[in-house]
Parts: C-alpha cells; sequence; structure tokens
C-alpha cells in the first residue's frame, strides 16, 4: 500500500512542470504551495491596500467627495474582507505553515499533499470572484461582519457572491487546518517529542483546532443568510421573525476566533525569528506552550465582546469582560519570554530583527487598548468608533504583518538562495513603522471624540488629524516600494545566502537553499534542541 | 550588583512618574455633560495610566536590549544559554492576573455605578404593554424612580434619521430636547436595519434593533447641544446619520415643550 502511493506520487511528481511554471500547477510539493500561497496573499495584500488607500483618500476631507457613498461602503467591505480572508489568513497560515511544518516535524510533505493543493486554489478563484463581484452589481456593503438585516436589504448580487466566496475561503481554511493537525500529530520523524518541536508547530496545532473549532460555525451562519436572502426564509430578518442578535452570536464565535487565527501564527513565527537573530535559546518554551493553548481555549469563549452595545443583557456583558481580559495573561507571558530571550543575547540588528521588535511594540500597545475595550463601561463609548479600528489594525497590521515582513526578510535566503539586500530592507521598516503610527496612532483620539467607524463624512472639526492619518496612510504605500524593488533585485542578482545564513539550528536550515523536493537528500535530521544556542552544538557550526 | 539595582529602580520610578504625568494632565477625551461621563473618564484615566506603564516599560525594555546587547563587530558566538526562569516566568504570570482581575473588578463597580446592572423595565404610561421583554440597554434608575420622576421618550430609528416621540405631549421631533439634571428614559426601536445611539459627551451608546426593544437612560448634567451619531453601518448615508440633542434650563425646555405640544385626540 505504502510502495504504490509512493509509486504514485513519484509518476505524478514527473509530470508537473519544472522551473517557474510550477507555482501556477496543481503541484503536491509542500513548499511549492507555501510560495502559492504567500504570492496570491500578497497580491491581495496591494488590491487591499489600494482599496485601504482609496478611504484614506475619501477621509482627508470631512465630505463625501470622493467617491459615491454606496460605493465608499463596497469598498470598506472588500478591504476588510480581503485583508482578512486573502492575505492574513492565507499567509501566517498556508504559506509558512506549508512551507516550514513538514520541516519541523522531520516529514516530506504534509499529510494529505492534494487536500493540501485543492486548499490553496480554492482561494485565487474566490479571491477573484469577490473582486469582480463589483462590476456585475456593485460588491457587497453590509462591511465584513455582513450584519443582517442591512445585508439581506442591500443590493443581494453581490451579498451573496461575498456569501460564496468567503465559504470556499473557510472551506480553504478548514482544509489547512486538518491538515495541519495531522501533519503535527502523526509525521513527526521518530524520535521527535512533541516538547522538542518549533514553537511554530504549537501555534500552527492551536491555530488549527480553532480553524476547525469555529470555522464551520461561520459556514453555517453564513448559508443560513443566503438562505434570507435568496429564499425569502426569515432566521435573522426580524420582518418574517427572525432574531438579527443571534446572527452576531454565530458571527462572532468564528470571528473572535479568528483574530487567533491570524495572531496565533505570528506568534509561533516570531519566536523562530529572535532566537536566531538574538543567538540565545527561546526563554520559557513550557510556558509558552501553555500560553498558546490558553489563548485558545480562552479564545473561544470570549465572542460576545464584540457586542456589549447590542442586545446582550448585564450578565452577559459583565461575563464576557472578565473571559476577555484574561487573555491578556497568557499574551503578556509571551511577551514578557520575547524581551527575556533578546535580554542578554548578541543581538543582529537586521530586517527581520526590526520587524519583530516593531512587531512587540505595537502589539503590546494593541494589547492594552485591547484589555480596555474589554471593560464593558469602557467598550461602550467607543464600540463602532475610530477606537476601535486603531485597535484593532495595531493588532492586525501593527502585529501580524510585521512578522509577515520580518519572516520574509528571515525565510527568503532558505526558499530563493540569495540573500535580501539589508539596507532597502532597513529603510523598508523605518518607512512602514512611521508610516502605520501615524496612521492608527492618532485615531484613538478620533474615536474617543466622537468618529464612528465605517463613515464618509465626519465632523469638520476632525479633518486634521485624519489627515495625519491619511499621509501615514500614504507613508504605508509608499513603503511597499523598496520592499518589492528590494525582492525582485535580490531575486536575480542577491548575495548568495549559501545553506544556513543565519547559523540557526532549525531543521529548514540543514538542508540545501533551495531545499531540494523531498527536502533532505538523506534522512530527515533529529533536531531535539531547535533553540540550543550558547550551548556546544550550536558552538560546533 | 548594587548599582544594577540602583538603575533598575531609578528607570522604574521614571515610567510610573512620567505616566502619572501624562495620565493626569493630557486629556484625550470630549466635554463631560452627563451623570455617567465623569465615572467613565475615571476608569479611563486609570486604564490610561496603567496602559502607560506597561507600555513605556515595555518599549525602553526593547530599545535598551536592541543597543545593549547587539552584536559588535569583533563578536562571535551566542549569548548566554539562558532557558527560562521559573521563578520569573510565575511572578510575570501572577501579577498580570492580579492586575487584570482587579481592573475586572473595578470595571464592574463602575458599570454597577453607571446603571448597567439594573434591572431592564422601562415603565411607561402610555404604553399598553408595561411587561414587554426588554432585550438590553443601560437602565440608571430604578423602577420606582421611573414611574416618578422622568421623562419618557420614545426613539424610533430608520434609514437615515432618528425621530423622537414625546409621549406626554403627542408630538414628535427630529431634535432631542431634554432639561438638563432630570433623568431622561428612552426605549428605542428600528424600523428597518440595525442602528446605534451614541452621544460621545455621555459617554453613553446602545444599539437600535429592529424586532427587539433596547432601553437607554441617562441625566445630562451640562447645558448644550450635543451630536447624537448612528454608531453602526446602516447603509450608504449612515456617515449623514446624525442628530442633535438640545439640553437647557427647565424653563426653557417646557416653554419648548408647550409650543410643541398638541392635545390629545379621542375619537
Amino acid at each position: 500500500m505504502t510502495i504504490s502511493i509512493d509509486q504514485q506520487k513519484t509518476n505524478n511528481e514527473s509530470l508537473q512542470p519544472k522551473g517557474w511554471l510550477r507555482y501556477f500547477s496543481f503541484s503536491l510539493d509542500h513548499k511549492v504551495i507555501g510560495i502559492q500561497y504567500l504570492v496570491c496573499g500578497f497580491l491581495f495584500y496591494l488590491i487591499g491596500g489600494t482599496l485601504a488607500s482609496a478611504i484614506r483618500i475619501e477621509l482627508a476631507s470631512p465630505m463625501s467627495d470622493f467617491m459615491p457613498r454606496d460605493v465608499y461602503n463596497q469598498v470598506l467591505t472588500l478591504h476588510g474582507t480581503i485583508m482578512i480572508f486573502l492575505w492574513i489568513v492565507p499567509v501566517v497560515n498556508g504559506a509558512f505553515g506549508n512551507y516550514l511544518i513538514p520541516f519541523y516535524v522531520g516529514a516530506r510533505d504534509m499529510a494529505f499533499p492534494r487536500l493540501n493543493a485543492v486548499a490553496f486554489w480554492l482561494i485565487p478563484p474566490s479571491g477573484l470572484m469577490l473582486v469582480a463581484s463589483y462590476f456585475v452589481e456593485g460588491a457587497a456593503q453590509a462591511g465584513w461582519t455582513a450584519y443582517p438585516p442591512l445585508s439581506i436589504t442591500t443590493p443581494q448580487s453581490g451579498q451573496i457572491i461575498w456569501i460564496l466566496s468567503v465559504l470556499l475561503l473557510g472551506g480553504s481554511s478548514i482544509f489547512g487546518g486538518i491538515n495541519f493537525i495531522a501533519t503535527i500529530i502523526k509525521l513527526r520523524r521518530p524520535g521527535l517529542k512533541l516538547m522538542q518541536l518549533p514553537m511554530y508547530c504549537w501555534a500552527m496545532l492551536g491555530t488549527s483546532l480553532l480553524v476547525v473549532l469555529s470555522t464551520p460555525v461561520l459556514a453555517g451562519t453564513l448559508i443560513l443568510l443566503s438562505f434570507d436572502i435568496i429564499a425569502n426564509t426569515g432566521f435573522f430578518n426580524p420582518v418574517l421573525g427572525g432574531n438579527v442578535v443571534v446572527y452576531q452570536h454565530l458571527f462572532w464565535f468564528y470571528s473572535h476566533p479568528a483574530v487567533y487565527i491570524m495572531v496565533l501564527p505570528a506568534f509561533g513565527l516570531v519566536s523562530e525569528i529572535l532566537p536566531v537573530h538574538a543567538r540565545k535559546p527561546l526563554f520559557g518554551y513550557t510556558t509558552m506552550v501553555f500560553s498558546i493553548m490558553g489563548i485558545v481555549v480562552l479564545g473561544l469563549v470570549v465572542w460576545a465582546h464584540h457586542m456589549f452595545t447590542s442586545g446582550t443583557p448585564p450578565w452577559m456583558r459583565l461575563f464576557f469582560t472578565i473571559a476577555t481580559a484574561f487573555i491578556a495573561v497568557p499574551t503578556g507571558i509571551k511577551f514578557f519570554n520575547w524581551v527575556a530571550t533578546l535580554w542578554g543575547g548578541k543581538i543582529s540588528i537586521n530586517s527581520a530583527m526590526l520587524f519583530s521588535c516593531g512587531f512587540i511594540i505595537n502589539f503590546v500597545f494593541g494589547g492594552i487598548t485591547g484589555v480596555a475595550l474589554a471593560q464593558v463601561p469602557f467598550d461602550i463609548h467607543v464600540h463602532d468608533t475610530y477606537f476601535v479600528v486603531a485597535h484593532f489594525h495595531y493588532i492586525v497590521y501593527g502585529g501580524t504583518v510585521f512578522i509577515i515582513f520580518s519572516s520574509i526578510y528571515h525565510w527568503f535566503p532558505k526558499v530563493t538562495g540569495k540573500m535580501l539586500n539589508e539596507k532597502l530592507g532597513i529603510l523598508h521598516f523605518i518607512i512602514t513603522f512611521i508610516g502605520f503610527n501615524l496612521c492608527f496612532a492618532p485615531q484613538h483620539w478620533l474615536g474617543l471624540n466622537g468618529m464612528p467607524r465605517r463613515v464618509a463624512e465626519y465632523d469638520p472639526q476632525f479633518q486634521f488629524v485624519n489627515q495625519i492619518s491619511s499621509l501615514g496612510a500614504l507613508l504605508m504605500a509608499i513603503s511597499t516600494i523598496p520592499f518589492l524593488i528590494n525582492v525582485f533585485l535580490s531575486v536575480r542578482n542577491g548575495k548568495d545566502a549559501g545553506d544556513n545564513p543565519w547559523n540557526a539550528l532549525t531543521p529548514e536550515w540543514l538542508t540545501s537553499s533551495p531545499p531540494p523536493v523531498e527536502n533532505w537528500e538523506g534522512e530527515a535530521p533529529l533536531v531535539e534542541e531547535p533553540y540550543g544556542y550558547g550551548k556546544k552544538i550550536s558552538e560546533q557550526k | 550588583m548594587l548599582n544594577k539595582n540602583i538603575y533598575l529602580i531609578l528607570i522604574i520610578s521614571f515610567v510610573f512618574a512620567i505616566s502619572f504625568w501624562i495620565g493626569f494632565n493630557v486629556n484625550l477625551l470630549p466635554a463631560e455633560a452627563s451623570i455617567n461621563a465623569p465615572i467613565y473618564d475615571e476608569l479611563f484615566k486609570i486604564l490610561f495610566i496603567i496602559g502607560l506603564i506597561i507600555f513605556i516599560g515595555m518599549t525602553i525594555a526593547v530599545i535598551y536590549s536592541l543597543f545593549k546587547f547587539r552584536k559588535r563587530n569583533d563578536q562571535i558566538g551566542d549569548g548566554i544559554a539562558l532557558e527560562g526562569n521559573l521563578s520569573l516566568e510565575i511572578v510575570w504570570t501572577i501579577i498580570p492576573s492580579i492586575i487584570v482581575l482587579l481592573i475586572g473588578l473595578y470595571s464592574y463597580n463602575i458599570y454597577d455605578r453607571m446603571g448597567g446592572m439594573r434591572e431592564l423595565n422601562h415603565n411607561h404610561e402610555m404604553m399598553s404593554s408595561n411587561t414587554e421583554k426588554i432585550w438590553a440597554g443601560i437602565s440608571q434608575t430604578s423602577n420606582n424612580e421611573i414611574a416618578t420622576n422622568n421623562l419618557s421618550i420614545e426613539v424610533s430609528a430608520m434609514q437615515f434619521a432618528f425621530l423622537f416621540n414625546y409621549p406626554k405631549g403627542n408630538f414628535i421631533s427630529g431634535e432631542l430636547h431634554v432639561p438638563v439634571d432630570k433623568k431622561v428614559s428612552m426605549k428605542m426601536e428600528s424600523k428597518d436595519v440595525i442602528h446605534a445611539f451614541w452621544v460621545p459627551e455621555f459617554r453613553i451608546k446602545q444599539d437600535i434593533i429592529p424586532g427587539q426593544p433596547t432601553i437607554l437612560n441617562f441625566t445630562p448634567t451640562k447645558v448644550g447641544k450635543y451630536p447624537i451619531i448612528c454608531a453602526e453601518l446602516c447603509g450608504p448615508y449612515h456617515g449623514g446619520m446624525r442628530a442633535s440633542i438640545i439640553v437647557e434650563e427647565e424653563s426653557v425646555y417646557n416653554e419648548w415643550f408647550n409650543k410643541n405640544k398638541k392635545p390629545e385626540v379621542n375619537l
């Protein structure tokens, strides 16, 4: 049986195109699929970023004068949906997960290579469909939350395409989650214990559990919503006796864990990057593992904090306040551990390290506003304002996107065999960091002082602060230029990286760059101490 | 060693001092115009100071590490092989847990003082269904108080306007007029999609939901005109869905009320 599968796989591989063409094929190689996820996600990031720029141009003046009002709502809906479902979730899970997890567990591929390829190839069509819905009758315009009854009363075609697209992307995410769980649990190289795995494996295990537990709830909810839209059923439609608050509960039962689906993998990635460039073991491995699992458990019971001003009774508001605030404890442990990892190291100040440190600073800020938002009385004033917009951009952009860039600088040499240019990388970091903080820090003040989110027009007294924010957005847009130049130049004539330019100890560095199809020429190495810096093993290298 | 500890203590006191100074001197909030507002601002100030201490402390720790432990050109090899420190990790599990728990208890107290834990009943003379189930809201007054001493208003929200019904005067207004220092009790219902009633100067917000009435009670404390803002995406003109609340002296309010009052028609 095993032999026949192996043969089948080899046969298929001989049919696979070679060279760059394989990135456009139904490849079963986890490394090719990882890069497919990354590049596809980045293209959607550029689209989502363009939409974000359109929002900031509209908000540079208090009047609704840059685009029609309904188009503005379509733009903000698409911006949110694209950034979440087509950029951050596929990249931190799909791209890095596919590329790294088989290396980390010592396997030659993922547990289900075909399912893996299917999961990726669901993404481009659903993404294109989502973008194309703009040209049909206008895209969805009820926000990425698609709250009924607004989503039932806005033009149907856009909303239905949005639902279909999110269902496919959710399916892709579930396939990926099942695959990661199976790979981490079942495909570990003999002799490799769970507590010896690099931290990213734990992060992906936790994330995949959340994906598998919560995404089906979103799928079911959206199917019911589509019945309400197409078939005039009354699940959520108040005119027919439906309940709009039930939708919010079901939606946030997925969409709050979705925040951890977006940040836990980033926590894993930063745990790989910091020890390498600080030349120190990851501080507190065991507490890190437990705090990841703590976040997974708590993350499932906090969803109603998105509904403090909605139809929720007082006791519920209170329970979710305490549960939410307690997520700060395991999260805090991780941040203290990372700073302790830096402490006493021999830190190389390079692009990967700078983006990781930028992540720590931004995320701590976003985490603090998060604990504040968890308090019902605090949230009642700022809910659905620019304060919340600023908060979650500090988490998903200042947090996760910074780590995506950090990871690209860290693993680019492994994937391509070439180094990225450090000067351009540091320039990229500086512009991104300044632009990001300039864009989002002032929005806290806007929210506190009376600017609601998702508006195309606002009180003229907020114009100056909005213009500062738009200037920051402009810098963020500019910051992608040195990055793109860097990637294109380095792929063509970058400095040769060698197999292990960072002298790292995790298993992906113990093979050639780029790695062979089956990951290692011979046996997979047994890495019992992936963070053994400062010990004998690393000094031998 | 002693030297090091002194520096550490100096830095920590510096972080605390600057956080307290900013917390007490930088005002990020709009005017306070209801009983809720000063209570809210008290909570805000405390969260702001704690947040600043943590943020400034962590930022200093990261930047200091980057400078102090950066790899010099002549250095080779690794840092110290320190894999963890159980007592330190226990400390930074327990201290944040205590802080979070205290913040939670304190914000419960604040929420209670804002009337969040009061029973949600809207006793209304003009309504036939007194026992109607109210789903959510903030009730600053108890049942008895509402019956005796309050101004009852029925709010209906629709794309893209608020309408305020004064049942005692039998008229509907597009502007919300209320007397200063008097409890206002509102029952809100939406005609179409979800809206929200937000007055930043009052620090209160409550969604207005179709099919489920919500209530919102408040007591304005400062004469003036404040914006009522819809805070829930409700369609293309969401950004323009605004109204005004005009808080005035009781005599001025009564004059306005009597001018608009319509006689009840008995059929």
